[in-house]
């Protein structure tokens, strides 16, 4: 499956891509095989969307897929056909907060 | 003729500032990494073209930055900081015992002969090393087991390892310093560390002269005396001449004995530097005066350093990690202000000017005298 993926600005900065990443991810998509597909590919994001010890989303990043906050889902659940399918991205978003 | 390159860490990226040996006209790239917190950004001794340098975020957690070429292009290299073995608990702010977590990294201390070879010392406090260039990090654990660690409680900056020394003389020997634990150190390369805070007294805790829980903010050496050292603790500028062994106050004249930064002149290793700032709850220069104090006896009598620096409605501070010494004759004395501004004076501290203005906060300042 070829999923689309959009990253807050800091992280394609820090990725070197500009607008969407697209991945082919196998088997099930849901978010770990989305982030584990996303890391292999741009080794520099590890551990920038999911803390490297606990594996767990940094607090103030979400995640969104298909209007709805996914990011308390379990990690392993699958996420939307559309997203599977690559009609819409998944959308990981920075909190909004200044500073 | 020799140059300088100052490496700058701000609350929203890194600056480089470069110049030739006058010192007098400034070249500025940056900002580097824009929007993200540099901690700290520090050369190889043994590679000046080495650069290494701490990025982090609240957002996106902790990555490391490494340039071959002095700063001109960047990639990023490991940030897998994980401790070794349990992780055990240290003390929260309310004395409740609180696991250590991993936050950022405060200080990077490269290897004086080995360009591949870097300490880092991170919040909540331990010690890592990278010996391939920084692609992987591994704990020194023996420091964060320590039987005392489980007392250590983090200073209102979180509980950091801001400061390594690595000993010019004896291989093995480095001291680092945390918020608030104190002193600690080893001369076994990490395996094995001491208290190194006899003599201090900090009236903030309940036992005012206890082994650890001591505030300190910084510490230096001079490459030339290995045993002496100079301490900025959280109020109380000390020296120790005996390795660390034992500390005393060496406060002297000072308007106030509370800062950030201490610093010791290349060239003469009982010339040191300070900016005193009016108290722990201000932050800011007492009487809007921004003055760096210079004591040529090592300590106790110190004269005020103004020409240049504003004398008045000045209100920044002066972190811990920015200020550093080039290695020209004279010296070259830097600072970095919480306004934006960074100082220089090319003549080991009789006169200043601002070499940048209005750059974000500045949390470190490295200078590298190059050939």
């Amino acid at each position: 499956m070829i999923v689309r993926v959009v990253l807050p600005p800091h992280l394609r900065t820090l990725a070197h891509v500009s607008g969407e990443v697209k991945l082919e991810v196998a088997g099930r998509v849901t978010q770990r095989s989305v982030l584990d597909a996303l890391e292999a590919r741009y080794p520099m994001l590890h551990g920038t969307i999911r803390d490297q010890a606990t594996q767990q989303r940094r607090a103030f990043l979400r995640i969104f897929a298909c209007e709805e906050d996914v990011s308390h889902e379990a990690p392993d659940a699958p996420l939307p056909q559309a997203i599977a399918t690559g009609a819409e991205p998944l959308l990981i978003v920075g909190a909004m907060a200044g500073g | 003729m020799s140059r300088v390159r100052v490496l700058v860490g701000t609350r929203k990226g890194a600056f480089i500032l470069t110049a030739d040996g006058t010192r007098e006209r400034w070249d500025v790239s940056g900002p580097h990494f824009g929007g993200w917190e540099i901690y700290h950004l520090k050369g190889s001794p043994a590679d000046p073209n080495r650069l290494y340098g701490s990025q982090s975020s609240s957002w996106f957690g902790q990555v490391i930055q490494r340039s071959s070429d002095g700063g001109k292009t960047w990639e990023t290299v490991g940030n897998k900081f994980l401790y070794d073995g349990p992780t055990g608990t240290h003390q929260w702010y309310d004395g409740t015992p609180h696991p250590w977590e991993f936050a950022r990294v405060w200080h990077l201390e490269p290897s004086p002969s080995d360009p591949d070879m870097v300490y880092a010392g991170v919040e909540d406090a331990a010690l890592f090393r990278t010996t391939d260039g920084g692609h992987t990090w591994q704990e020194l654990p023996g420091l964060r087991t320590h039987e005392s660690g489980r007392l250590w409680q983090p200073g209102a900056g979180g509980m950091c390892l801001h400061t390594i020394l690595l000993d010019p003389a004896q291989p093995g020997r480095i001291f680092i310093a945390i918020s608030a634990a104190g002193v600690f150190r080893t001369d076994d390369g990490g395996k094995t560390w001491r208290p190194m805070n006899r003599g201090l007294r900090s009236e903030q805790i309940p036992n005012p002269t206890a082994e650890v829980g001591h505030c300190v903010h910084r510490i230096a050496g001079h490459r030339s005396r290995p045993g002496v050292l100079f301490m900025q603790k959280h109020w109380d500028v000390m020296r120790s001449d005996d390795a660390g062994e034992s500390w005393r106050e060496v406060s002297g004249n000072l308007p106030t004995d509370f800062g950030f930064p201490i610093d010791v002149h290349a060239h003469e290793p009982e010339t040191i530097y300070v900016v005193p700032i009016k108290s722990d709850s201000e932050h800011y220069p007492p009487d809007g005066k921004l003055r760096v104090y210079r004591s040529r006896t090592g300590g106790n009598e110190w004269e005020a350093l103004t020409k240049g620096l504003p004398q008045r409605d000045c209100y920044v501070n002066v972190l811990r990690d920015a200020m550093s010494i080039d290695a020209l004759d004279p010296c070259g004395v830097y600072f970095g202000t919480t306004g934006g501004q960074v100082y220089a004076s090319p003549d080991a501290g009789n006169t200043w000017r601002p070499i940048v203005e209005h750059l974000p906060a500045v949390v470190s300042v490295e200078v590298q005298t190059l050939p």
